[in-house]
């Protein structure tokens, strides 16, 4: 039996910062349709601070949830800062999630550290070695 | 948005019990508690009810009342209908089952592929109904039994039953229905179809939780044996005291849907064609499931493209509407709709599904109150999709 916390019910009722956002300087998608969940978060970066963030989500209520949550939680934050995120972190913002769900939240970090990457690549920032591997390991799985 | 309101469209899954239901069981519990096996005025009391009962539901299926096994669930009862033979007829090991038969139905026939058994599973086609020409063609020598539901529980399709039964009957091979979500919905005549053994169920038509029958053709009860051994209830064939109230709860049920049948079709069925035709008028991409002919009148599976069917359903019960979906994402095994795949339709049109069922408590009102939500619901997660 799937049971959702009162805070993952709230972000699906009320989604946070939906759409694109103007002037935005990275993107990152993840998930596939035939999984049924397909992320996308943009991000406006400037001097190296998160200043908007925005999402859509194709997926179930824990994907919608996570990926609204996750645009709360790096808004105004250091790139730095926001690298260090865990799936933990979201889980713990949406007072967890059903067992079969927490890939979702794993699902939204990815896409985050999509729209990191997507950004630095774009204005040749140098790339961490750790969001780099992390790039190569979700490339890897989007092919399958 | 209007007030929110309460919308039960799930009747598939489940129905309240009826009050007049209630009315019946009460006797049962109160003063007529007895045990049926006890030789003493109550006890015999409670059996007089338990016979009447079973009497009555035999009427309503064109059975004798010595054909009706009580059991606790219709799932029950499908077991009972497959396992029940291994012993008497140890060299017919071959089962033929649709694709898109419930899970009980297929998880035994699973489970008997693992005891030696070969197991054989219909195809059917986009409009959900089971392929005869290949029934035809897979019966053999060694078949035990063919088993096709009435009609389906996710998406309504009705199935020809009458079709099976003649097939089977004359390749000699037992013919299995499960007519849990038809009775009291369709007519069921187990001669006319020439069903073996068919399942009942008394939760779908109003009555309790907890009952269930089996009818067993009279002659095969002999080679059937039982899942629970004790007491010798119901012929032997299902030891346990009796559950006196759900089985009276469950034939008042029967006696009332039947008598009502025909009227309260009708009126299901035009709430189901404006449903339809105004879902399909006020959303855009929106694909209904199965035959819309060939379907029972109080249920429409449909999928909305580009959104997911959880999503849809938890955010129609925030409005006050229940209903079902054939997502993965709902899923304990995350895995779709296996009804719909079995159709050939794509993952995602699982994904997007829907069923909508409605009943006997249900009106026009509600129906447009939900169509209503719907429409906002559906043009709000599209906005959140990523896929334009």
């Amino acid at each position: 039996m799937i049971s959702y916390s009162k805070k993952v019910l709230d972000h699906l009722a009320n989604p946070r910062n939906v759409g694109k956002i103007k002037g935005a300087n990275g993107m990152g998608e993840v998930g596939n349709v035939v999984c049924g969940d397909v992320m996308r978060l943009y991000i406006r970066v400037k001097d190296a601070v998160i200043e908007e963030v925005s999402f859509e989500t194709y997926g179930c209520a824990a994907a919608i949830a996570t990926s609204s949550v996750i645009t709360e939680m790096v808004k105004g934050k250091k790139i730095a800062e926001v690298l260090k995120m865990k799936n933990s972190d979201i889980l713990k913002a949406l007072d967890g999630l059903p067992p079969i769900k927490i890939h979702c939240s794993l699902l939204s970090v990815d896409a985050l550290s999509e729209a990191i990457w997507d950004y630095l690549k774009k204005n040749k920032k140098k790339i961490p070695k750790g969001l780099k591997k992390r790039h190569e390991r979700i490339m890897k799985l989007e092919k399958k | 948005m209007k007030r929110r309101k309460d919308v039960y469209l799930d009747y598939a899954a489940g129905c309240p019990v009826d009050p007049r239901v209630i009315k019946a069981m009460r006797l049962c519990q109160g003063e007529g508690f007895g045990n049926s096996m006890s030789i003493h005025s109550w006890g015999r009391r409670a059996n007089e009810a338990i016979e009447k009962s079973r009497g009555g539901i035999a009427g309503f299926i064109g059975a004798k009342s010595g054909e009706i096994i009580f059991t606790g669930s219709a799932t029950e009862s499908n077991n009972l209908a497959l396992k029940g033979w291994q012993r008497s007829q140890p060299d017919k090991k071959h089962i033929i089952v649709s694709a898109i038969e419930h899970k009980c139905v297929l998880e035994t026939a699973g489970y008997l592929g693992g005891q030696g058994y070969e197991v054989t599973y219909l195809k059917v086609n986009d409009e959900g109904l089971v392929d005869m020409g290949q029934l035809k063609r897979e019966i053999r020598k060694d078949t035990l039994l063919v088993s096709v539901m009435h009609v389906n529980n996710e998406v309504g399709v009705i199935e020809e039953v009458e079709q099976v039964g003649r097939i089977c009957r004359a390749k000699g091979v037992m013919f299995h229905c499960d007519a849990a979500q038809s009775f009291t919905k369709l007519n069921i005549n187990v001669e006319k179809m020439k069903i073996d053994l068919l399942t009942l169920s008394s939760h779908k038509i109003y009555g309790p939780k907890g009952a269930g029958v089996l009818y067993v053709r009279q002659g095969l009860e002999k080679g059937l044996e039982p899942l629970l051994h004790g007491g010798g209830q119901e012929r032997g064939l299902r030891s346990s005291t009796m559950n006196t109230a759900a089985v009276v709860g469950m034939a008042r049920a029967a006696e009332i849907g039947i008598k009502e049948m025909v009227v309260e079709g009708k009126r299901l069925g035009r709430l189901k064609e404006k449903f339809v035709e105004k879902v399909l008028a006020e959303i855009p991409g929106v694909m209904v499931n199965g035959s819309r002919e060939k379907s029972v009148v109080n249920s429409v599976n449909m999928s909305f493209d580009r959104v997911e069917g959880e999503a849809i359903l938890l955010s129609l019960d925030a409005e006050g509407i229940k209903v079902s979906t054939g997502s993965a994402c709902s899923s304990d095994d995350l895995k779709p709709s296996y009804v719909l795949r079995a159709m050939g339709y794509p993952v995602a049109r699982a994904h997007g599904s829907i069923r909508f069922s409605w009943g006997r408590w249900t009106d026009e009102a509600d129906m447009n109150y939900v169509v209503e939500v719907l429409t906002g619901v559906v043009k709000k997660l599209r906005r959140l999709s990523p896929i334009k």
